[in-house]
């Protein structure tokens, strides 16, 4: 290259580089936007701190819903039982009608849903469901429902983009394995330190296997728990780690050959999990979501339905 | 006169960096700058994430290297089969065009799905089930249907006299073409190789899907862990890094050789 | 394997491109050691029958027959008549991406099987008996159009054919290369190499041929001595094509 044209390609290059981190250092000079519609203040000037106060400002009519005297509610679709259980004659649409339907109200997580609406004050009429991708529930942004229900563990990482609700559900992961396969008998994280395993992206699930597991081969890493099956099927990975109603429905519903092993717990040195509800970051539902969940809890309807839709069945502990 | 040169070289130095300037204030001050740039430029994330993100990136670069190799000589097969001349030859010519036809038509992520998970879950004895193994079979079906077209255009590029000189002299069909078409006609379709080569290097990224960490999973893996989209940019910019200077370095090779050797003759 | 000393036959050589009859039953033959001249103008048929010949274009109707075997019948092995019959083009072809050794060493080392040291020792030496040894390891697009092909003359005598056919081997060359390439076909004349040669430097014709044949509309119109064709033809098209030749200042 002649000197000349040298010349003018360095000044090229610094003048793109001096650009880029320029942009890259500068703090933000305008104030950001605020996310999602201009929320008025969770707090009205009269409500204070009387009791009675903040019970009305939870009451149906008060509450700034999407549409005003309708609650809509997100999960994914497919819809898993048993958290979302199918209807009889066939799902309505857009519900894949290979599995579950949210608006039966069958299913561990239909029937919360409906529960916590109704505590509420809106009527089973009065609910419309909308699909949501499971990573979408929480990434940072407007959303398009009042509350996410989709078997949500609480991070504290997700709540930078999202409100999470106190817990519905308190349970671990579990490991899923080819009965016939060489965990089928392991005991012990040790053990399976030696498996290949896999989970969804974006999941407590891997967030499990890297932290608590950690196995001496590198995870795979699959954009859905079902693709994450086929390979377990495939004896392309050995065990898949997922919550443990889950992992039930996939070894007695929707494959045969494989096992549940153990659940990862506190004796593995997991920590505790809950399946939170999603609401859109400083959403003004929150604390009336929470609310009701406190009164479903201390009803005991939260344990009520648990025992009614998911499988009770004792699974041990896998130990260190 | 060089005077005159050097004037026009400040002209276009500081008018560049001027229009860049320009655009580098506006951008910054949007209306919903900040949070594109914490979302997108974060430099903390950055820091954090490329380590990790270029180890997984090894995934990608074993999966091109041994697929490019494979493609390139599967690709080759293809195309002399389906220039064969001759009436015994039909059938061969006939499944050569199928084939890629075949493996142009499809897109590369059902291939793929289809022979990572389809053909692994025929539990057919003896056959693999390494995500790896597939990904490098699907990438070198799908890539050397367009690389076998560029070969066949390389070969009718060299001009028939060519042929007819080596096989004057009683060189066989086969040789005429290993010793003689082939080497000419290689030579003149490299850029359109590399635009190839460099196809495949962006859709290693296929495995990913298949289970296998590598780039664009670390990516994803990364950014659902810090709610942040900069992984993806770190992905975007270890790619650019790669192919830039490949394409640059072809075109100088290109250029040499061209100057090494001009094409002579071949008019009858 | 010669038959009576013939080098080459053809008899009744039909050859069509489609509608169009360019050959329309040739019959020549060429005695071992003979240099036959073809002559005629553009379109008559004169590279056809050359590439006829070697086989390079198939024909319709007659037969070709080199040293007592009939080429033309079905089931031939053509490689290994290619190897007898050696040709050179107008526009000489080499092998660009070879240098001149590579080029004249290429057929006798894939197609005779000799080693590099033996193709390359012959290869020297022809090289040097036409004075381009200083030229072995340079690529065809460093020499002149004489030097190319000579080069390509000499590719197609490694292969020591029995029968050199030379399609006007000096049509594109400038005027001041023409010599250099006859000088190299003149050697190879005197030293008995049997030839057929197209081509329309007339001068050089009367000077090496043994017999000058005349190709008209598909046919040979009529063949002699050269001092016959050339100075007496018998043919009225053939004193009208030597007319034209003589007005452009070639003869």
């Amino acid at each position: 290259m002649r000197t000349s044209t040298r010349l003018a390609a360095l000044a090229l290059l610094v003048a793109l580089v001096a650009v880029f981190a320029f942009i890259a250092t500068r703090p933000p000079g305008v104030p950001s936007p605020t996310t999602g519609p201009t929320s008025s203040p969770a707090v009205s000037p009269t409500s204070a701190a009387s009791p009675s106060a903040v019970a009305d400002a939870c009451a149906r009519d008060n509450l700034e819903t999407m549409t005003a005297g309708k609650l809509t509610i997100g999960t994914d679709n497919p819809a898993f039982p048993p958290y979302f259980l199918p209807r009889a004659g066939g799902n309505t649409e857009p519900w894949d009608p290979a599995q579950g339907d949210p608006t039966t109200g069958e299913g561990f997580e239909s029937a919360v849903a409906y529960a916590i609406a109704d505590e509420l004050g809106f009527a089973k009429e009065d609910v419309t469901w909308v699909v949501v991708p499971f990573l979408n529930a929480f990434q940072p942004g407007e959303k398009d429902f009042d509350f996410d229900i989709n078997q949500v563990t609480f991070t504290e990482e997700r709540t930078a983009g999202a409100d999470l609700s106190d817990g519905y559900y308190f349970g671990n992961q579990a490991v899923v394995v080819r009965a016939d396969g060489p965990f089928a008998s392991a005991k012990t994280i040790t053990e399976l330190k030696a498996a290949k395993l896999g989970a969804q992206v974006g999941t407590t699930s891997l967030a499990t296997i890297e932290e608590v597991i950690q196995p001496t081969q590198e995870a795979s890493v699959y954009q859905s728990n079902d693709d994450a099956i086929e390979a377990l099927g495939n004896e392309q990975i050995q065990g898949i780690v997922v919550d443990l109603p889950t992992a039930f429905f996939i070894v007695n519903v929707q494959t045969s050959g494989n096992a549940i092993v153990g659940q990862i717990g506190p004796d593995a040195g997991a920590d505790p999990e809950h399946f939170s509800v999603v609401l859109e970051k400083d959403s003004p539902l929150t604390d009336c979501v929470n609310q009701a969940i406190a009164a479903l809890a201390d009803a005991g309807t939260l344990e009520a339905l648990a025992e009614q839709w998911l499988p009770d069945k004792d699974v041990p502990e896998l130990q260190p | 006169m060089r005077g005159s040169r050097r004037r026009s070289i400040a002209i276009a130095a500081v008018s560049s960096v001027a229009f860049l300037a320009a655009i580098g204030f506006a951008i910054v001050n949007a209306p919903g700058w900040p949070r594109v740039r914490d979302s997108f430029f974060n430099l903390e994330v950055f820091a954090e994430s490329w380590p990790v993100m270029l180890r997984s990136f090894g995934v990608n670069v074993q999966l091109f290297l041994i697929a490019e190799v494979l493609i390139l000589g599967w690709a080759l097969v293809i195309a002399v089969l389906r220039s064969t001349p001759g009436p015994v030859f039909f059938p061969i010519r006939v499944l050569a065009m199928v084939y890629v036809d075949v493996f142009r038509a499809l897109p590369g992520i059902l291939v793929i799905f289809i022979l990572g998970f389809g053909v692994p879950a025929l539990r057919l004895p003896g056959v693999p089930r390494d995500p790896f193994f597939w990904a490098v079979v699907a990438l070198v079906l799908l890539y050397s249907a367009y690389v076998s077209e560029v070969y066949r255009a390389g070969i009718e590029s060299v001009h028939p006299s060519q042929t007819a000189a080596a096989r004057s002299l009683g060189l066989g069909q086969l040789q005429a073409l290993r010793y003689v078409v082939l080497p000419q006609a290689v030579r003149r379709v490299i850029p359109p190789l590399l635009n190839d080569f460099i196809g495949l290097q962006k859709d290693t990224v296929l495995v990913s899907f298949l289970g296998t960490v590598d780039l664009f999973n670390r990516a994803q893996i990364r950014q659902s862990a810090t709610f942040n989209y900069t992984p993806y940019l770190v992905a975007a910019l270890i790619f650019l890094v790669l192919t830039i200077p490949l394409a640059r370095l072809t075109d100088w090779l290109v250029a040499r050789d061209a100057r090494q050797r001009a094409v002579t003759g071949g008019v009858r | 394997m010669s038959a009576g000393g013939e080098a080459l036959r053809i008899e009744g050589l039909h050859k069509s491109f489609g509608a169009l009859e360019v050959l329309r039953g040739i019959d020549l033959t060429v005695a071992a050691h003979e240099v036959v001249c073809l002559i005629g103008s553009s379109g008559s048929g004169k590279s056809t029958l050359l590439r006829c010949i070697n086989l390079l274009e198939p024909i319709d109707a007659g037969r070709v027959v080199v040293e007592g075997e009939d080429i033309t019948a079905p089931g031939v092995e053509v490689d290994r008549i290619r190897r007898k019959i050696g040709i050179v083009f107008q526009a000489f072809n080499l092998f660009p991406h070879m240098s001149v050794l590579g080029n004249v060493t290429l057929a006798p080392r894939k197609v005779l099987k000799r080693s590099r040291a033996e193709a390359e020792d012959e290869a020297d030496a022809l090289l040097a008996r036409f004075g381009l040894a200083d030229k072995r390891h340079e690529y065809p697009d460093r020499l002149s159009g004489g030097q190319q092909q000579r080069v390509a003359i000499i590719r197609a005598l490694a292969m020591r054919p029995s029968v050199l056919l030379l399609d006007e081997v000096t049509s594109a060359l400038d005027p001041e290369l023409v010599a250099e390439v006859l000088d190299v076909v003149r050697e190879l004349a005197a030293g008995g190499m049997t030839m057929l040669i197209a081509t329309h430097e007339m001068g050089f014709a009367r000077d090496i041929a043994h017999r000058v044949g005349f190709l008209d509309a598909g046919r040979i119109l009529e063949q002699g001595p050269p001092s016959e064709i050339l100075s007496a033809p018998k043919e009225p098209r053939t004193r009208q094509f030597l007319q034209r030749i003589i007005q452009a200042g070639r003869l």
